[in-house]
């Protein structure tokens, strides 16, 4: 009996079912994956051959196909990816004859880095605008918050980026991403130069979503009837911004927040590109123009795995946060 | 007569763009120890003439004229800070809705501790003046509510969290905004007993802002009732009770249900609704509900002439006094 019991609680607590949907979502995205990448055009033998494809043979190209394993029907395909993946080899990069976990585990931690960099400097900026902003809703200072928040959306990363790289490259002959990349533990200081701009780039993205949610919340929060109280019980107007106001804004920001991380952690691709950065966007979309079909699924799982993991992360911090929350 | 403790003076207030006058022209005072009621309907202007006592108005809402005078100081030229000091120290107050008053993210604790904090410095005998705070409105099992978020508690203990919030300083003037509308019946009878009880302990000075004059009968010493924005009658409550004068005030004595009466007959109303205040123009606001209206009503606004015992704002008062 108790055991029954215990077993429907187990099956219906939010946790499992969390996790349960979490499974789904990722087996949902790995047959996506794989189908678009046989639905677009061309195939792993023109990624590698070019327009010399047309020279080869049916001969060599039936051979090709065989070598690359894209002779065998979908679902084989399918459960022979899955079973690399699974087994943590993720498969075989051709191009540079590694597996594609090794490749992962030297270009992930550049892109989690950039994207803790881009969001710590994104969650900053776009709070202290936001409150910045929503202080005084209509006055010149809001219009001021209101126009960065407009320009961060309207101004596309590659274009901000270009122009660092420009003025920084030509003016003043500061270019520290042309060096070779260095990790953090291998030369900190190279490192955060390395990082700086892209990492204030992509803070300026996320800052500007950070940024509107933040003022719409706590305008939305201010003319609550607490906020009332608390300055009635003659609490200092700083203090109700912050522990009153700001506090109870912090849902729709935390959401925002972890979309936006996990956007980043999608790999930045364009800013990993133009920092010649060695990150996972660079990985994936080398891997698209060669049509290495197991890096690009590998890759984008392992994308999707991080996404849903702050997804259920964002849920945990919404409890610490709203204690009405179970 | 002694310096009033409250003393409101012209009070009015509009919105401050497109200006709409919402409360016009009001005075009452409040003396040390004395409880005073305002009776009125939704949109007569009650409880923004308290908010405004407090400097909470709304945003886009203001004071256009008048003074509010407390202990001798204007509280309409005080600067934010001494106004601040004043919140929660001398004047505290209860509000309507006690589900949305508290914070709902942070501990009932904490949200008392914080009036002490925002006054004095936080010492090892805070809590436990937290703690006796909760224990004097009834609170059960005090160490357990100060861990406590609101959303643990029932409406009728979260108002009783909001009284002890607002006694704990021991302010000089309490003002209490229908503080009783959004509980059930059987709550509402042990939170006003409450309330007079801790007024008496303290000989505390009391608003008491109601649109039930049945619930301040007992509560208070003097009433002031308000329609569309003005006075239309002040006075103690014995007078307003046994001898109204003013026809809105007649009207809502005659519509109060009586417990004595056992003839079964259906209430009486006032036909009609209220005027918007800022719609009211120079005429007396009660003129077209009236029973009594001559033309002079509809040409001219009736000023509230009397003394403290009674005055009452009408050209024609029921009861022929004059």
């Amino acid at each position: 009996m108790q055991g029954i019991s215990k077993l429907r609680r187990l099956v219906f607590s939010s946790t499992f079912i969390r996790i349960a949907s979490a499974i789904t979502t990722l087996f949902g995205i790995s047959v996506f994956v794989f189908l678009v990448l046989r639905v677009i055009p061309g195939n792993t033998i023109t990624g590698a051959f070019g327009i010399e494809t047309g020279a080869l043979n049916p001969q060599q190209i039936a051979e090709l196909r065989h070598y690359y394993g894209i002779d065998q029907p979908m679902v084989m395909q399918y459960i022979s990816w899955m079973r690399s993946f699974l087994s943590g080899n993720f498969g075989y990069s051709f191009a540079t004859g590694r597996s594609v976990f090794t490749l992962t585990k030297v270009a992930l931690p550049v892109t989690v880095e950039l994207a803790f960099i881009g969001t710590i400097l994104g969650v900053i900026m776009g709070i202290a605008i936001g409150m910045f902003s929503a202080r005084k809703p209509g006055s010149l200072r809001d219009f001021g918050g209101q126009l960065f928040g407009l320009l961060a959306l309207a101004i596309p990363g590659f274009v901000l980026s270009t122009a660092i790289v420009t003025i920084m490259a030509n003016k003043f002959h500061y270019f520290p991403n042309s060096l070779e990349y260095m990790p953090p533990w291998k030369d900190p200081w190279m490192n955060f130069q390395q990082m700086m701009f892209p990492g204030l780039v992509l803070g300026i993205a996320v800052a500007a979503p950070v940024m509107r949610t933040t003022r719409s919340a706590l305008l939305e929060t201010v003319d609550k009837d607490f906020v009332r109280t608390a300055f009635g019980k003659g609490v200092p107007s700083r203090k109700v911004q912050f522990k009153h106001v700001l506090r109870n804004s912090l849902i729709p920001i935390v959401t925002m927040t972890g979309i936006q991380f996990g956007y980043l952690l999608g790999g930045a691709v364009i800013v990993e590109k133009i920092f010649a950065l060695p990150g996972m966007g660079r990985q994936v979309l080398e891997a698209i123009t060669r049509r290495e079909y197991a890096t690009v699924q590998s890759s984008v799982m392992v994308f999707a795995i991080m996404f849903v993991t702050i997804n259920i992360l964002t849920d945990l911090v919404y409890r610490r946060v709203d204690p009405r929350i179970k | 007569m002694n310096e009033p403790l409250l003393s409101v003076k012209d009070l009015s207030i509009s919105t401050i763009q497109d200006p709409r006058i919402l409360v016009n022209d009001v005075n009452f005072e409040i003396h040390a120890g004395e409880a005073v009621g305002v009776v009125g309907e939704s949109g007569s202007g009650k409880t923004l003439s308290a908010l405004s006592v407090l400097g909470l108005l709304p945003r886009g809402v203001g004071v256009s004229a008048g003074s509010i005078k407390f202990n001798g100081t204007d509280l309409l030229s005080l600067d934010a800070e001494s106004l601040r000091k004043l919140r929660g120290l001398d004047i505290s107050m209860v509000y309507q809705d006690p589900m949305t008053a508290l914070n709902p993210v942070m501990k009932i604790g904490k949200q008392l501790l914080e009036v002490i904090e925002s006054h004095e410095t936080l010492d090892d005998s805070s809590l436990d003046r937290v703690r006796q705070a909760l224990e004097e409105v009834g609170i059960p099992d005090v160490n357990r509510a100060i861990e406590s978020y609101p959303h643990e508690f029932s409406g009728g203990m979260r108002q009783r969290v909001m009284i002890a919030m607002a006694l704990i300083l021991s302010p000089k003037l309490l003002i209490a905004d229908e503080p009783t509308t959004a509980l059930d019946v059987t709550i509402q009878q042990q939170i006003l007993a409450l309330v007079a009880e801790e007024r008496q302990k303290r000989n505390m000075s009391m608003l008491w802002i109601t649109h039930d004059l049945g619930v301040v009968a007992n509560l208070v010493d003097r009433l002031v009732v308000m329609y569309a924005g003005r006075i239309v009658e002040s006075g103690s409550v014995k007078e307003i009770f046994s001898n109204p004068q003013h026809p809105y005030t007649a009207g809502l004595l005659s519509s109060l249900p009586t417990t004595t009466d056992k003839t079964r007959k259906r209430l009486t109303s006032i036909a009609g609704v209220p005027e918007k205040p800022w719609l009211v123009g120079n005429t007396c606001a009660f003129a077209p509900r009236c029973g009594f209206v001559t033309p002079e009503c509809r040409s001219q606004a009736p000023h509230l002439v009397g003394t403290l015992e009674k005055s009452v704002a009408c050209f024609h008062p029921v009861g022929g006094a004059q």
